[in-house]
């Protein structure tokens, strides 16, 4: 396919769209579909048969639409209605168009949880169905590929991805555009772009929900990656468990390929690049960048000293690129719509929107999308609803390597800096909420329990000490421990944070050091008090067995 | 122990086409060692698990010493050395679902099942759990037979296990 017909194309489908009297979006993100998305989709298909609206009405599958706890969704674009908790028996009235029947289940598109949002990552999430090209193409999809090959050299490219500002959206931040640079100024040998779709934290389900809603635009971000750095191979490293979107990304990159979009002679330009998925066999660790090339290697995903970085030494031994999903998500609208449209999102060193995954005791769990600098307060009670029936007590960002943040730290605006000056990060964008029935110390337990089974054994530090630490809060949570093991708790943080080879072991300790520091009289009335305030911890029973 | 001792029969045998499929993919990424976890994915798919011989059998033919094929698939937890049961129940304690109660639910099925990480005895029920599998906004969430089911109780965990006869 060369530029003009990419636009031919558009054209084409767009006014197909235009044309048809209704297009019913259907919810098919994972979350959906264990409501029942699928019974739905194939109901709205048969009625409109039934009704006799074929080329009237059409049907389609979407990604996700955001607010997962009110599954399955559907949109209805003649009406722009949003409708909630459907069952197949509602697709009559879908199909008639029948609002005054479904007017229970509507979702307010005016609501603050929509409007307080901006969408960039997530943009086509919701619009576009990620299983047809054609839907991606008419939302503009593939002209940033194209204006980055026919109107800017490979060096505009990086620099304009410098300017915009973005940094790395899996967690650290590091500046995209310098890690382009980088391999971008070695030897034109083979290059790799490796793409990070890892998504181990506990609680983050974005990841997912891009390469499932919307896989082409992660595609097209690393085919621009590949132009920009001189790479003709590219790597998406996703996890095993992510069946949908390892099926949608496999016929993604089928279709492109089959349109000249991926693949030799990319737009009938001199530029090749192919994509290959890697699938993961979950293991945690693999999300750092030197484990996870040994995984693509087929070896065990373990940690290597850096340096050499991988933008200099990576992928068997060759200058590699990688980056997380949400950042490629976001390399598209930038070279399409400019660096500085994409810089005056945001706050003066953290620029664009970042999507989170709210979850835990919060009102309308789901996927958000909000400008960086946003408080979490906003996000929590405005676009989040509140806590229902009880208070909130912690914010968790950042899985197992983030922090627990208390309720009066709530209005902290959430950028890397301002949240790793509370002890937190930023993380790859899970946000927990917990209430008063959550026990700090247990949430802390639970977190070095899971760095403790995903250690990947490499260096003592952290395979020791987290089995060390988990032990000690074991002993606090069932009341078993002495002051002595409060002591020995905060320097086993201390040693590993500063002794351990990768971020896994480097941040294990911070929930424990967070909830130390916000949550200190959790602690003390767990070991002084023998007494668990928010009633979780089994102390008692724990109790009995020792004196028995 | 009886699947056990039967998977080796099934690698050579000439007329069972898991072997050919198995050795098809290979093929497919020539029989580079580079593939290895690839190639552990698709027998796995194959075999239900993955037998010490069926192991040994990757080995020798992707050349790889048979240590780092098994220090291969014991580091991932996707791979299993032991045959799964004929329901395999994975509870999420991802933070989201084990702040919703997914305990509650392994609770349950350790009660009327078997351990987590492992098979009732009559190869009925398998129990296992997951680090997260991202269907946060349904937690606390359970998947049945790769089936993800939303907002699990430990009444619903009782009825599904009563669907299937366990007593």
């Amino acid at each position: 396919m060369t530029t003009e017909e990419l636009c031919e194309k558009q054209g084409e489908e767009l006014s197909r769209q235009k044309s048809l009297k209704n297009r019913i979006h259907c919810c098919t993100a994972a979350g959906c579909i264990s409501c029942g998305a699928d019974g739905i989709k194939k109901a709205l298909a048969q009625e409109i048969e039934a009704q006799g609206k074929t080329g009237a009405v059409e049907v389609c599958g979407t990604g996700c639409m955001g607010m997962c706890g009110r599954g399955p969704l559907v949109y209805s674009s003649t009406d722009r209605r949003l409708y909630g908790q459907l069952a197949p028996t509602d697709a009559a009235a879908l199909v008639e168009g029948n609002a005054a029947a479904l007017s229970t289940r509507a979702i307010d598109l005016e609501s603050p949880f929509f409007s307080r949002q901006v969408k960039v990552v997530l943009a086509n999430s919701g619009r576009v169905d990620p299983e047809k090209l054609n839907d991606y193409i008419a939302v503009g999809g593939y002209q940033a590929l194209a204006k980055a090959l026919e109107e800017m050299t490979p060096r505009q490219v990086v620099e304009e991805v410098k300017k915009s500002g973005l940094r790395g959206r899996g967690g650290a931040g590091y500046p995209t555009g310098l890690k382009w640079e980088l391999v971008a100024k070695q030897l034109p040998t083979t290059k790799y772009i490796v793409c990070n779709a890892d998504e181990g934290d506990p609680g983050a389900f974005m990841d997912r929900s891009v390469l499932e809603g919307d896989p082409h635009r992660v595609l097209e971000g690393m085919a621009i990656a590949g132009y920009a750095v001189g790479a003709t191979q590219g790597y998406i490293y996703v996890r095993g468990e992510y069946g949908l979107a390892i099926q949608r990304l496999q016929a993604a990159i089928k279709q492109a390929e089959r349109e000249h979009l991926l693949g030799s002679r990319i737009l009938e330009q001199g530029f090749q690049f192919r994509i290959d998925l890697r699938i993961g066999a979950g293991a945690f660790v693999c999300g750092e960048e030197t484990a996870l090339i040994a995984s693509i290697e087929g070896k065990r995903g373990q940690p290597r000293q850096r340096p050499p970085y991988p933008p200099a030494s990576g992928l068997w031994g060759a200058p590699t690129l990688i980056n997380n999903v949400e950042t490629f998500a976001n390399i598209a609208p930038i070279v399409e719509k400019g660096a500085e449209w994409f810089a005056s999102i945001g706050t003066a060193n953290s620029k664009g929107t970042k999507v989170f995954a709210l979850a835990g005791k919060i009102a309308n769990p789901g996927l958000i999308e909000v400008p960086m600098g946003a408080t979490l307060r906003e996000i929590l009670f405005d676009i989040g609803g509140g806590v229902p029936g009880q208070k909130l007590k912690a914010a968790q960002t950042g899985g197992p390597s983030g922090g627990c943040i208390p309720e009066q730290l709530l209005d902290t605006p959430v950028d890397y800096e301002s949240l790793a000056k509370i002890g937190s990060i930023m993380g790859s964008g899970g946000l927990i909420v917990m209430d008063d029935t959550s026990c700090m110390v247990d949430v802390a337990r639970f977190f070095m329990d899971f760095c403790m089974d995903e250690s990947c054994g490499k260096c003592i530090p952290c395979r020791a000490g987290t089995l060390q630490m988990h032990d000690i809060l074991q002993r606090i949570t069932t009341g078993a421990a002495s002051e002595h093991d409060l002591e020995v708790l905060k320097s086993l943080a201390e040693l590993l944070r500063e002794t351990s080879l990768c971020g896994l072991g480097q941040t294990a300790p911070n929930p424990v050091i967070s909830t130390l520091k916000y949550f200190p009289e959790e602690y003390e009335a767990h070991i002084r008090d023998k007494r668990c305030p928010a009633g979780h911890c089994e102390i008692e029973a724990a109790q009995q067995e020792v004196t028995a | 122990m009886s699947t056990i001792s039967e998977a080796p029969v099934s690698v050579v045998a000439p007329k069972d086409n898991r072997e050919k499929m198995l050795d098809r993919a290979m093929s497919r990424h020539q029989y580079s060692g580079n593939a290895l976890i690839e190639v552990l994915h698709t027998a796995q798919e194959l075999y239900g698990f993955l037998s010490p011989e069926l192991l040994k059998t990757i080995a020798h033919k992707l050349r790889l010493p048979p240590s780092r094929v098994l220090g291969v698939a014991t580091f991932y937890h996707f791979f299993s050395l032991k045959p799964k049961g004929e329901h395999t129940f994975v509870v999420c304690l991802g933070t989201a679902c084990y702040v919703a109660g997914g305990l509650g639910l392994i609770g349950k099925l350790e009660h009327r099942c078997a351990k987590a990480g492992q098979t009732t005895p009559d190869g009925k029920v398998s129990v296992e759990t997951a680090r997260c599998i991202g269907s946060c906004g349904l937690a606390p969430a359970v998947i049945y037979d790769g089936n993800v089911l939303a907002r699990v109780t430990p009444n619903a965990v009782d009825a599904e296990l009563n669907k299937i006869g366990v007593k």
